[in-house]
C-alpha cells in the first residue's frame, strides 16, 4: 500500500499478461488471515447458535457438549477478534467509500441481474463488498464488547446484572446480523464464478478483474512497472 | 404455633414427585402433568426471626456444602453474600423508622423464591438444567448445567451463583429431596422460633393471614404477605412488618418481574433472529435458482488481454 497511495490497489496485487491474463489479488498472508477468520466465524456461529435457540442445542455436541461450548466460544471469539483486526488493517484503506460506490449501489437491480456492463467501473472492492467489510467491522466490535460482559467465568464481577442482560440482548442481535452478512458474503462468492479462487489460490483471471473490478485492473496495468515489488517482477519474468 | 412437619418414618420411601411431575423444563417442551400436585410453600416470617443463622447451618449440613471461611468486615452477614456453597443467607438491615424514630433490626433470610414464573428457567439454554415441578419447586439439575450464567441474568432476585469448581449453578433447592419423602426443608426444621414454616401454599397463606393480623394489632399497620404477582407468586413467601416497602429489607425487590430485556431476548429476538438468517439463506438460494451463476465471458478475458498487452509491449 505504501508505494501506491494514489492507487486503488492492494499490497501484492499485480498483473501477469498472458493467455489468459492472471491477476494476483491476495497474498499468502492475507489468505491465511482470511481463513483463520472464516474458520473462527463458522465455529462461533455454530457454538453461539447452540445457546441461542433450544432447537439448536444439538449443535453443542460438535464441541463436546454444553460445558465445552460455554468454555470455548469466548476464546474463539478472541481469536476471531485479533484475526479480523489483521484483515481490517490490511483492507480498510481499499474499503473507503468512493463516488462510484453510490452509483453502483443505486443500480443494485443491475447488480443482481448480472448486468455488470451497466455498472460503473470500481476499484478493488465494490460497494457491496465495502458494506460487508464495514458492517462486519462494526458488528465484531459490538460482539467482542458485549461478549466480554457476558463472559461469566472471568468478567462477571465487573458489571451489574442489568448491564449483562443488555449485553446478552445486544450480543444475540449483533450475532444474527453478522451471520446474515456472512451468508451474503458467502453467497456472493459462490454466485460470482471465479471469486473463490482469489481467496484460495490468490489470483483471478484478467477477465474476472475486467468484468467486476475494471478500475482496479486499469490502475494495476497503468502502474509504472518500476514500482512493482521485486518478487512479483521476478515471478512474471519466470512465467 | 404452626404444627411442625412430623418426623418421617425411617423406612425408605419412594419419592412423591419426580420427572413425571415437571411443569417446565429449561430449553425443552414438556407436557405438564394432567393433575398438578398440591403447591407447597415456605413462609418466612421476618418479624419472628432472631438472626441466629440456624437455618444457614442446617442448610450447609443437609446439602453438605463447605462455605469458605471469610474474614470479619464488621457486618453480620456470614458469608458476605450467597455463594455456590451457601444457598441461604440472613441479611441484616438497621433501619430507622421515620414514623417512630425507632431503630428496627430487619433480618431477612435470602434465597431462592421458587417463582411460579421462573426467570432462571426462561433464560437457561441447556435442556433440562432447570426444572419446575408441579408442586412449585424450581430445581437445578447439575449434570445438565453448562455454567453459562444465563440464569443469573434471568433471575429477578439475584440468587443463582456459579461454582468456580464444577462450573455449574447453585441455589436453594427448597430441599426437594427432603420434601419428596415427606420432610420439611432443613432450614424450617432448624428454625427455633418458627419464623420459617413449611406446608401447602394455601396453608401458608392462611397462616400468614393470622400473622399479619397479629402484627397489625401491634401497630405495624402496613404488615403484609410478600407473594409478588409479577412472577406469578412465589413458593417462598415473606411476612413483612413493612410490606409496603420491601426494598428496606436488604433490597427485596418491590414488585419483581422477569426483566423485559430478558423477555425480549428469549422472546421476539429468538424467533425474529432465526427468521432473518433463514430469509437471507433462502433468498440467496432462490436468486441462484432464478438467475444462475454470474460468469466471466470470453469477451471479458479478451478485453483484459488487450489491456495488459498494451502495457507489456
Amino acid at each position: 500500500m505504501s508505494t501506491d497511495s494514489g492507487y486503488d490497489v492492494g499490497k501484492g496485487d499485480s498483473v501477469h499478461p498472458g493467455k489468459p491474463v492472471t491477476v494476483d489479488r491476495y497474498t499468502g498472508g492475507a489468505r491465511i488471515n482470511h481463513w483463520i477468520t472464516a474458520t473462527s466465524l463458522v465455529l462461533l456461529a455454530l457454538s453461539g447458535l447452540s445457546l441461542f435457540h433450544p432447537r439448536l442445542f444439538f449443535l453443542s455436541a460438535l464441541f463436546g457438549g454444553g460445558q465445552w461450548v460455554r468454555t470455548i466460544h469466548p476464546w474463539i471469539g478472541v481469536v476471531l477478534f485479533f484475526s479480523f483486526l489483521g484483515l481490517f488493517l490490511r483492507f480498510w484503506k481499499l474499503n473507503l467509500w468512493k463516488r462510484e460506490d453510490g452509483t453502483w449501489l443505486a443500480r443494485v437491480r443491475d447488480v443482481l441481474a448480472a448486468h455488470d456492463e451497466r455498472l460503473p467501473e470500481v476499484g478493488k472492492y465494490n460497494a457491496g463488498q465495502k458494506l460487508v467489510f464495514w458492517s462486519m467491522s462494526t458488528l465484531i466490535i459490538v460482539l467482542i464488547g458485549s461478549g466480554i460482559v457476558i463472559w461469566n467465568q472471568y468478567f462477571a464481577a465487573y458489571t451489574t446484572i442489568e448491564q449483562q442482560r443488555w449485553a446478552l440482548l445486544v450480543h444475540s442481535i449483533a450475532a444474527i446480523l453478522a451471520i446474515s452478512v456472512w451468508i451474503t458474503h458467502v453467497y456472493a462468492a459462490i454466485w460470482v464464478k471465479g471469486t473463490i479462487r482469489a481467496m484460495v489460490r490468490g489470483s483471478v483471471t484478467g477477465g474476472w478483474a475486467w468484468r467486476y473490478h475494471r478500475k482496479w485492473l486499469r490502475e494495476l496495468v497503468a502502474r509504472p512497472p518500476t514500482k512493482e515489488p521485486t518478487a512479483d517482477r521476478k515471478r512474471t519474468a519466470a512465467e | 404455633m404452626f404444627p411442625p412437619v412430623l418426623n418421617p418414618t425411617t423406612v425408605p420411601q419412594e419419592p412423591k414427585f419426580g420427572e413425571r411431575d415437571l411443569m417446565r423444563r429449561s430449553a425443552s417442551t414438556v407436557t405438564p402433568p394432567a393433575q398438578r400436585q398440591t403447591e407447597v410453600a415456605k413462609l418466612i416470617d421476618v418479624s419472628k426471626c432472631i438472626g441466629c443463622k440456624a437455618c444457614q447451618s442446617a442448610c450447609i449440613e443437609w446439602n453438605d456444602t463447605h462455605p469458605q471461611l471469610e474474614s470479619n468486615t464488621g457486618i453480620y452477614e456470614n458469608p458476605h453474600d450467597l455463594t455456590p456453597d451457601m444457598f441461604t443467607l440472613m441479611r441484616f438491615t438497621e433501619w430507622e423508622n421515620p414514623d417512630t424514630n425507632n431503630l428496627e433490626w430487619l433480618i431477612r433470610k435470602d434465597g431462592c423464591m421458587h417463582c411460579e414464573d421462573p426467570g432462571c428457567l426462561k433464560a437457561c439454554p441447556a435442556p433440562g438444567a432447570i426444572v419446575q415441578y408441579s408442586n412449585g419447586i424450581v430445581d437445578f439439575v447439575h449434570e445438565n448445567c453448562i455454567g453459562c450464567g444465563y440464569c443469573v441474568k434471568g433471575c429477578p432476585f439475584n440468587i443463582p451463583r456459579i461454582s468456580e469448581v464444577d462450573h455449574t449453578a447453585y441455589k436453594c433447592t427448597l430441599c426437594s429431596d427432603r420434601i419428596a419423602v415427606g420432610q420439611g426443608p432443613a432450614c424450617a426444621k432448624a428454625c427455633p422460633t418458627q419464623a420459617i414454616v413449611f406446608g401447602t401454599k394455601e396453608e401458608m397463606k392462611k397462616h400468614a393471614e393470622g400473622r399479619v393480623a397479629d402484627l397489625k394489632s401491634r401497630g405495624f399497620d402496613s404488615a403484609g404477605l410478600y407473594d409478588p404477582p409479577g412472577v406469578g407468586g412465589t413458593h417462598v413467601m415473606y411476612v413483612l412488618h413493612h410490606a409496603d416497602k420491601p426494598e428496606i429489607y436488604a433490597g427485596l425487590p418491590n414488585n419483581p418481574a422477569i426483566s423485559p430485556i430478558v423477555e425480549a431476548w428469549k422472546g421476539v429476538t429468538k424467533y425474529a433472529g432465526l427468521a432473518v438468517m433463514g430469509v437471507a439463506a433462502v433468498t440467496g438460494f432462490l436468486h441462484y435458482m432464478v438467475n444462475g451463476p454470474n460468469r466471466v465471458s470470453e469477451e471479458d478475458e479478451e478485453a483484459a488481454q488487450r489491456l495488459t498487452g498494451d502495457r507489456s509491449s
